[in-house]
């Protein structure tokens, strides 16, 4: 991740300058469904940036916006979108110097698959049953590269094979149903990746794997992106899955952006009580068994009607702490916390620094 | 595969002859427990008791069920020798016995009738298929809109109104009113085009009625599939939408169409009744028919066993189409 502009603008907010210098920035992004029960804003006001050969983590409780995201800069959500209510798009999303939002439908599924590709979370719905995970593969290949199926399946199979699958001259006829989790969700790295793709999205890879499995498929996805030098975007409510893999942390909360930095900083500096929420917890073998997990209390806010001011201030135990109601009333923006760290909390910097250090850190 | 395959042929075999069995034992050893004795019936309730007792004979009505079940089955199989006294009977193979109103042989009906309903069932199951499906995915794809919901008010039209208000309907405009159609049923062998003049009303008919519940399953399938992550993933790989729908979520969307089609198809091949008589075609449904007024309890039989034979076939085609379509069949 590069520094941001030197002027030291906040991430939540845009810089009007037209050419994006990072390889993939995101400014102002906001996905909207109209529903019957009202406007659902899955993702409002966010941005965040990545430069290639870097991860990002992207973490957060589900309805929070982490896939409505991912799904967006796929442009996933307009693609196949039939009858009358179409998701609202705004925003920009900068991949390599273009704009996909505004770019056309056609550019956008061209560079689908090819300069930006996605892992899904679940590899058994995910891969068509009907066909062989040779057929998938290349499939994918053919559509951005102009051979003939032989040479497509030569390189399905080396891709099998740099997946990790065992025999892949053979498996590479198998379906889908023929694989236990871990080899679909290689299979499924290795569609992926079968085009080079420079931005490889990871919706949550590894919640449908056991742990033995999760632990092969976070290094192999490691490992891929060293030897490919994609950037790569990881999209997670663990915080162990990130910490593994990720250069920059941004946790989110009812789609927007609540913390956000460098992952040693977010992991063990976090200025948000969100973000104390999520390492709290979070189960851990490094420190002394606590008694018990501490979760976050109350649940996920309405996307509909998010709280006024703090969206997270009906579930923060520290809400009363800024002075004249200010957490019901005003929403908080990103501030710099740190270097290249920001966070959106009413409290003061030292206000959040005693709590963390006083009262959340010892206790983790 | 083959192992699929040869196991469902083997089920579809059992099936055949448990299904002859229990059609055999309804028609001739229940009106038997309910009092009603099919000599009597076969001969007139006033007869003459000796002549009754030498239709007895003659049909082997007096035997125990089991070997009046095996004398059908040889019948079907060998031919059969009905004898009373001097008055011998012979019966070629393949034996479904003789009317009992018009004393005709049943297997030489059944013949005539059945090109007629094939003809029938297979015209409109193409129509509906092509129509139905079509409309069914557009519907899908345009959900929501005017196209879909009034696309959807025709299916339910279709699906609600009966053959014989579309039937006489449609006979009414463009027969008698229009004058358009002649209406008569020819044979396919005498000529093509009087044929197809005969059979385009009957075809449509049905088909509009099969086509509506075809198009609202379509929908609805379609609907699901889009759903699926298989679906985005497709998306996601860079494919044309035309590729996304008309390769991965149609191939899945055949699925629950093809079982239908099974069903429907192989038990409209056993007489599409309600069209049959509308249109006046001599087909099987109008034999039963007609047999079932008259108590003409071989005929009903004999077409009895030609529909749970088709069904059985149809089903069975259906199958291996599965087999083809869905990988994770094979296995179970």
């Amino acid at each position: 991740m590069t520094e941001l502009s030197k002027t030291g603008a906040a991430v939540g907010e845009p810089t009007t300058a037209a050419a994006p210098t990072a390889f993939l920035e995101v400014r102002d992004l906001k996905v909207h469904f109209p529903t019957d029960d009202g406007l659902v804003k899955s993702v409002d006001g966010l941005s965040f940036q990545l430069e290639k050969g870097k991860t990002l983590g992207i973490v957060g409780e589900s309805g929070s916006g982490k896939s409505v995201t991912s799904l967006g800069i796929m442009g996933l959500h307009t693609a196949g979108q039939y009858g009358k209510r179409k998701a609202q798009i705004s925003g920009e999303i900068w991949l390599n110097g273009t704009e996909l939002l505004s770019a056309p439908a056609d550019q956008v599924r061209r560079m689908r698959g090819r300069e930006m590709a996605m892992i899904f979370q679940d590899p058994l719905s995910a891969l068509h049953p009907y066909y062989t995970i040779g057929q998938q593969i290349v499939e994918a290949y053919r559509i951005h590269h102009d051979v003939d199926k032989k040479t497509a399946k030569r390189r399905a199979v080396e891709m099998l094979d740099r997946v990790g699958i065992p025999q892949p001259d053979k498996r590479v006829d198998s379906y889908p149903h023929e694989f236990s989790g871990g080899m679909r969700q290689r299979a499924m790295i290795a569609m992926s990746l079968v085009n080079n793709p420079e931005l490889l999205i990871a919706d949550e890879p590894t919640t449908a794997l056991d742990v033995t499995v999760q632990a092969q498929i976070l290094d192999l996805i490691r490992d891929l992106q060293k030897e490919f030098g994609s950037a790569v975007i990881v999209i997670t409510h663990d915080l162990g899955v990130v910490a593994e893999l990720a250069d920059d942390l941004l946790v989110m909360y009812g789609g927007r952006c609540v913390e956000r930095g460098p992952a040693e900083k977010v992991f063990y500096e976090p200025r948000h009580p969100y973000t104390w929420g999520l390492l709290g917890s979070m189960p851990r073998l490094d420190r002394e068994q606590q008694e018990r997990l501490v979760p976050v209390k109350g649940s996920p806010p309405s996307l509909i009607n998010l709280p006024s001011g703090c969206a997270f201030n009906p579930r923060c135990p520290y809400a009363d702490i800024p002075k004249d109601d200010v957490t019901r009333t005003v929403r908080p923006e990103l501030t710099e916390v740190g270097s290249r760290h920001w966070a959106a909390c009413h409290m003061s910097q030292e206000q959040r620094e005693r709590i963390w250090t006083e009262e959340i850190a010892p206790k983790l | 595969m083959l192992t699929y395959l040869i196991r469902r042929l083997f089920a579809a075999a059992v099936m055949l002859v448990v299904i002859m069995v229990v059609v055999f034992s309804i028609f001739f050893l229940v009106p038997k427990w309910v009092g009603v004795d099919i000599a009597t019936s076969f001969v007139g309730k006033q007869a003459d008791p000796a002549a009754v007792e030498a239709v007895r004979t003659k049909l082997g009505l007096g035997e125990p069920i089991y070997v009046q079940v095996w004398e059908f089955f040889k019948g079907i199989f060998a031919g059969r020798t009905y004898a009373a006294g001097g008055d011998v009977t012979h019966c070629s193979a393949p034996c479904f016995g003789y009317s009992f109103r018009s004393e005709q042989a049943i297997w030489p009906v059944l013949t005539d009738r059945f090109p007629v309903t094939l003809g029938l069932a297979l015209g409109a199951a193409l129509l509906w298929l092509v129509f139905g499906v079509a409309a069914g995915v557009l519907s899908a794809l345009k959900r929501g809109t005017l196209w879909d919901r009034g696309a959807m008010v025709v299916a339910l039209g279709g699906v609600s109104l009966p053959i014989y208000f579309t039937g006489l309907l449609s006979l009414a405009i463009f027969s008698y009113g229009l004058g358009w159609i002649d209406g008569q049923y020819v044979p396919l062998e005498e000529s093509f085009s009087g044929w197809l003049g005969g059979m385009i009303l009957p075809w449509v008919t049905l088909a509009f009625l099969y086509a509506a519940m075809y198009a609202r399953i379509t929908r609805a399938t379609m609907l699901e599939i889009l759903g699926e992550d298989y679906i985005r993933t497709a998306r996601a790989k860079g494919l044309r939408e035309q590729v996304v729908i008309g390769k991965h979520a149609m191939r899945s969307t055949m699925t629950p169409i093809l079982t239908m089609l099974g069903m429907d198809l192989g038990a409209l091949i056993g007489g599409a009744i309600l069209t049959e008589t509308t249109f006046s075609l001599p087909g099987l449904g109008q034999a039963v028919l007609n047999a079932i007024k008259t108590q003409d309890l071989p005929i009903i039989l004999g077409v009895t066993l030609i529909t749970s034979l088709a069904v059985l076939l149809a089903n069975l085609v259906v199958d291996v189409l599965y087999a083809v379509i869905d990988p994770r069949v094979r296995l179970a």
